[in-house]
């Protein structure tokens, strides 16, 4: 079989941003007709490369071809121009707009040097309906749900695009028609011969609609295959980086026995967020999280800390029904949450160790009921020996310090609450290996201080060292609990993969 | 019909309910006379609170308007009546360099990433101390050009008159409307203030689009000195001292989200007519003093910034309603 001619190919390319490399001479070959997938965790890298692709970014190095010439693309208009249409992660558009003026701002149809508003929404009303959508263009973008909005940037997208259509994650908001009338235009938009890049975390959707699949992990290039040569398992193998050979190890944290499980969940769930699910957790369990971003991992952690507020279900504790419906009240009942993006949702760069440390405790005294510095100070100097939190002074601003000591600030702070149940969402994240075994370290302490802790990992090895159970989730629903002997990174990464025929051999 | 309108239909019901008040209390406010008057009388002022209206529009905030004001003013003083300048010429070289001096503005707060407040209000010292600069006397305007414009007007059914300035800012309100509603650069500045950074995603020429809302500001705060030079025949430096804040009130009470992206110049006019009104009113009533209108405008200008809230959170709890299906 021919291969098709490639249109677009980007070679080499690597992109810093403050010391950081996002990208690591990374090559991507796009072929007319074809449509190609790409994957990879949270901060793999794929969406610096579609903004290097679109010119939202310059690379620092690389050359990206199309159709066999050079270009540089210097802004997210000369991609226009080039016939790149991108529908980029979160809907970019414009809720103070019109419809129609989405769909065509810039490339409005004119007559007599003025915009000619009928013709154009007549051109909406007419693009719209290829979608199966017929709604009223003239009223402002907002008037919509997320869907609709997600639809249309999707119809502006293929609109400009007479060469190459990046959809980056289209799918994290519409429900399963929506996904269908999707994959009915990418089918025939790649009849047409347009090349189209598809950045999904879901799987089967992967398999569903794309040619062939390119993986990036950590900024490098992990992979690359057709679809049909590779199969599920081998692909989350890619994505997480292990190969089933060596990853076999088994728990070595065994179930001691019944135990009184104080804290429970039934039912909990939130719309298309996460669907119901039950969790027990009681002192002294730690359970794990696994599955791939985006499969409600996050969502589940918010739900039970009241960041999101459960649509269905039931919280009780001891017994007795309690209501959680702000993260105030779960702070009152005992919980902490480390949040997965410490940099935007949990530290505060510019205050220093010590305020970090005292700010949750302070927060559930209460405004009046001022910490003094010197208990404040009594506070950050015990956890900062607890915790070995390396900084030359409590006073120095958190955002000086490394990341993982930056974590344990985080830790600490919640530690300090003296909570009963502690949620942590990807506690190892981003920091270098020393302190990663030692975040470790300090989960089997505190679960042998008898805290209950739910952790949120994408590394399964982790998830498999510290856990007493672990649930997976996949595709927003929690597919099951894994207990005693059949935790074990093998079991694990097949349930994500839902690689069912294999799970009880 | 759409909740975003709604502060320009309040506005609309308040500046009509405010009219039938003096109406009654004042017949003789009914006529096409005190219609006249009114544009005349604010003209200078409605044509700068249109270049307003497409900074707000935008996300931005203009502080130089006033000042721009009085150095037109003066500069068309120093040129007509010290150098004998021709008023057309001086006419062009003060539009010129006003409409320079907005779209250097604009190229510092889209380059240097400085804000708008900040920017502007440097421009506001900056012809300020111009003015003063040139002369710091009042220096009278004599010339028959000036005299000839003075006297041109349309005579309305019922004996009112339309002067030249009069309509040139209903001219301006009116082209001010083509340009919000039927151009490529008035659907980018409305895109601007609704999300600079998606506009930016979408193609939105940013950086150009930004400079050019601060020239038109500034080419209509010279078209508003010219007027105002016409209306008072003079320049001085101490005139037009913060109009650049009657017409950002003129703004806000047209229904202009100050957070950028949702209004319409029409409304602006509907503000500008209602300050009119009332400082209509006050003439009428002879007892009040002057700084009613003041009070009022302030009065009026808590009102819409606290409907526009309730809007705008209204408006939120429906989106996030729609996006939870």
């Amino acid at each position: 079989m021919a291969e098709p001619p490639i249109l677009l190919s980007a070679e080499g390319i690597s992109k810093s941003f403050l010391g950081f490399r996002a990208l690591e001479s990374v090559d991507l070959h796009i072929r007319a007709g074809e449509v190609h997938a790409l994957l990879g965790e949270n901060g793999a890298g794929k969406s610096t490369l579609i903004k290097v692709l679109t010119g939202v970014h310059q690379p620092d190095s690389g050359t990206t071809r199309l159709n066999g010439e050079q270009i540089s693309v210097r802004d997210a208009q000369q991609a226009q121009k080039l016939g790149i249409g991108t529908v980029y992660q979160e809907v970019n558009l414009l809720p103070n707009l019109s419809v129609a003026e989405n769909l065509y701002i810039g490339r409005q149809p004119m007559r007599f040097c003025l915009i000619n508003r009928r013709e154009m929404e007549k051109n909406a009303r007419a693009l719209l309906a290829q979608y199966d959508i017929h709604i009223d263009v003239a009223a402002d973008l907002a008037s919509y749900s997320v869907a609709v909005q997600q639809l249309i940037a999707i119809a502006r997208a293929v609109d400009i695009s007479g060469n190459i259509l990046i959809l980056d994650e289209p799918t994290a908001s519409l429900d399963r028609h929506e996904v269908e009338v999707l994959f009915t235009v990418i089918r025939r938009l790649k009849a047409r011969g347009l090349g189209i890049v598809f950045i999904t975390h879901f799987l089967d959707q992967v398999y569903a609609v794309s040619d062939r699949v390119t993986v990036l992990r950590n900024g490098k290039l992990a992979g690359t295959s057709l679809c049909a040569d590779l199969p599920k398992l081998d692909l989350v193998s890619l994505m997480l980086g292990r190969t089933m050979a060596e990853a076999t190890h088994g728990s070595r944290r065994q179930e001691t026995g019944p135990v009184h499980r104080e804290i429970s969940f039934k039912g909990f769930g939130l719309g298309r967020s996460v669907a119901p699910f039950d969790l027990e957790i009681g002192r002294g369990e730690v359970v794990g999280v696994a599955g791939l971003l985006g499969s409600g991992r996050t969502e589940t952690a918010k739900l039970l800390f009241g960041i999101d507020i459960a649509d269905s279900g039931t919280a009780s504790i001891d017994g007795k029904p309690v209501k959680i419906g702000s993260p105030r009240d779960a702070i009152k009942l005992g919980f902490g949450l480390c949040p997965e993006d410490r940099k935007t949702d949990g530290i505060i760069g510019d205050l220093s160790v010590r305020e970090n440390i005292a700010l949750a405790l302070q927060a559930r005294r209460g405004w009046f009921n001022r910490m003094r510095q010197s208990e404040q100070r009594a506070l950050a100097d015990r956890f900062v020996k607890a915790l070995d939190i390396r900084t030359s002074d409590i006073e120095k601003p958190v955002k000086f310090l490394s990341g993982g000591n930056q974590q344990k600030v985080i830790l600490a702070r919640w530690l300090a609450t003296e909570p009963r149940f502690l949620i942590l969402d990807e506690p190892t994240r981003g920091i270098d290996v020393g302190a990663h075994a030692e975040i470790i370290q300090l989960i089997n302490r505190l679960c042998g201080d008898g805290m209950a802790l739910l952790v949120i990992s994408s590394e399964i090895e982790e998830i498999v060292a510290y856990s007493t159970r672990v649930r997976v989730l996949r595709d927003r629903e929690h597919q099951g609990e894994l207990t005693g002997a059949s935790i074990d990174t093998g079991t694990i990464m097949r349930t994500i993969a839902a690689d069912s025929a294999r799970i009880e051999a | 019909m759409n909740t975003r309108l709604l502060p320009f239909y309040a506005t609309l019901f308040i500046g009509v309910l405010a009219y039938l008040i003096c109406v009654i209390q004042f017949p003789g406010m009914f006529s096409t006379r005190v219609a006249g008057n009114l544009l005349t009388d604010n003209a200078f002022l409605g044509i700068a609170a249109v270049g307003m209206t497409f900074v707000i529009l935008s996300g931005g905030i203009d502080l130089s308007v006033g000042s721009v004001i009085a150095f037109t003013g003066v500069l068309l003083a120093v040129l007509i009546n010290w150098n004998g300048v021709h008023p057309l010429l001086a006419f062009a070289i003060a539009l010129t360099l006003t409409t320079l001096f907005g779209a250097a503005m604009g190229l510092i707060i889209h380059y240097l990433d400085v804000p708008a407040f900040i920017v502007t209000l440097a421009g506001m010292f900056l012809a300020r101390g111009l003015c003063f600069v040139m002369t710091t006397d009042s220096v009278p305007i004599n010339h028959e050009f000036y005299t000839m414009l003075q006297s041109l007007y349309w005579r309305m059914p019922g004996g009112g008159r339309l002067t030249f300035i009069g309509g040139l800012m209903v001219a301006t309100f009116a082209v001010g409307i083509l340009i919000a509603h039927f151009t490529k650069f008035g659907s980018y500045i409305y895109a601007i203030g609704g999300n600079r950074a998606s506009a930016e995603l979408m193609g939105v020429p940013v950086a150009r689009t930004t400079v050019g809302i601060y020239a038109l500001s500034g080419f209509l705060s010279g078209l508003a000195g010219i007027v105002f030079s016409l209306y008072t025949s003079a320049g001085y430096s101490l005139a037009a001292v913060g109009v650049e804040l009657d017409t950002i009130a003129a703004v806000v009470i047209g229904g202009t989200l100050l957070t950028g992206g949702v209004g319409l110049v029409a409304g602006t006019f509907i503000g500008v007519i209602i300050q009119g009104i009332i400082q209509t009113y006050i003439v009428f009533d002879g007892t009040l003093s002057s700084w009613w209108t003041k009070i009022v405008v302030g009065i009026l200008l808590f009102a819409f910034i606290a409907l526009q809230r309730i809007l705008v959170w209204l408006s939120t709890r429906k989106a996030s309603a729609l996006g939870a299906h």
